[in-house]
């Protein structure tokens, strides 16, 4: 479309969001999402993350997976910066329930509520929810 | 004496809330896998656990709460047993229930 940003090689630019809605280990979901993000920033394109429900939990400081012998991913997300992908929301809601804060974190995180969350979602090309 | 397994998320599956309906006093619970964060402070079903605490004995499996990163969060009364004591669990119970 004409309107849509450019990127440098001249290809075009979309909004995705990606809804994270599981807990790390239990599931694939967490990690595969995960890739899948890096590779959506690979090709630069306008990315934002939302945690929400147990999503929230593949965010969370202090994992230690030796003991379950899995691969503790969640250094990953310290390096989306250097993908250019900074917009990483919280929901409200849900950090409350789990009795989390913004500070429980590995990385810098927007919390947002349900309601701002529903706009964000308005304004995407694409949703893709793990 | 029965030892009840939870291994799901109380936030996304109500098999914790099962269990805690049909346990009975003088049982065990184990959380389990991503039933570990049910073992967490402040949280919408924390009271529901420390609620069966006195009639239930309520463990966690240690590995599980630090892959999570949720050793610090713990609730005070919840004993924290490593895969070992796990066994020894499984081992001094006459049947295991597993709430999947």
């Amino acid at each position: 479309m004409m309107s849509d940003e450019m990127m440098e090689d001249g290809g075009p630019v979309k909004k995705f969001l990606y809804m994270n809605r599981k807990a790390p280990y239990g599931t694939v979901y967490a990690l595969e999402s995960l890739e899948v993000v890096l590779i959506g920033a690979a090709f630069e394109q306008d990315v934002s993350l939302v945690f929400a429900d147990d999503g929230l939990y593949q965010i969370a400081k202090g994992q230690d997976t030796a003991g379950i012998e899995m691969k503790n991913f969640s250094p990953t997300y310290r390096a989306l910066e250097m993908y250019d992908v900074e917009q990483l929301y919280v929901e409200k809601e849900s950090l409350e329930a789990r009795g989390l804060t913004a500070e429980d974190f590995v990385v810098e995180v927007e919390v947002k509520t349900a309601e701002e969350i529903r706009d964000l979602m308005e304004e995407q090309d694409v949703v893709l929810s793990f | 004496m029965l030892l009840h397994t939870v291994n799901k998320s109380p936030f996304e599956k109500n098999a914790l809330d099962s269990c805690l309906r049909m346990a009975k006093a003088g049982s065990s619970i184990l959380l389990i896998e991503d039933g570990v964060y049910a073992a967490t402070n402040n949280t919408s079903v924390s009271e529901k656990v420390k609620g069966v605490m006195g009639d239930i004995t309520v463990y966690a499996l240690e590995e599980d709460v630090k892959a999570r990163g949720m050793q610090d969060k713990v609730m005070d009364g919840i004993k924290l047993v490593d895969y070992a004591g796990f066994v020894d669990l499984v081992a001094e119970s006459d049947n295991v229930s597993a709430w999947l």
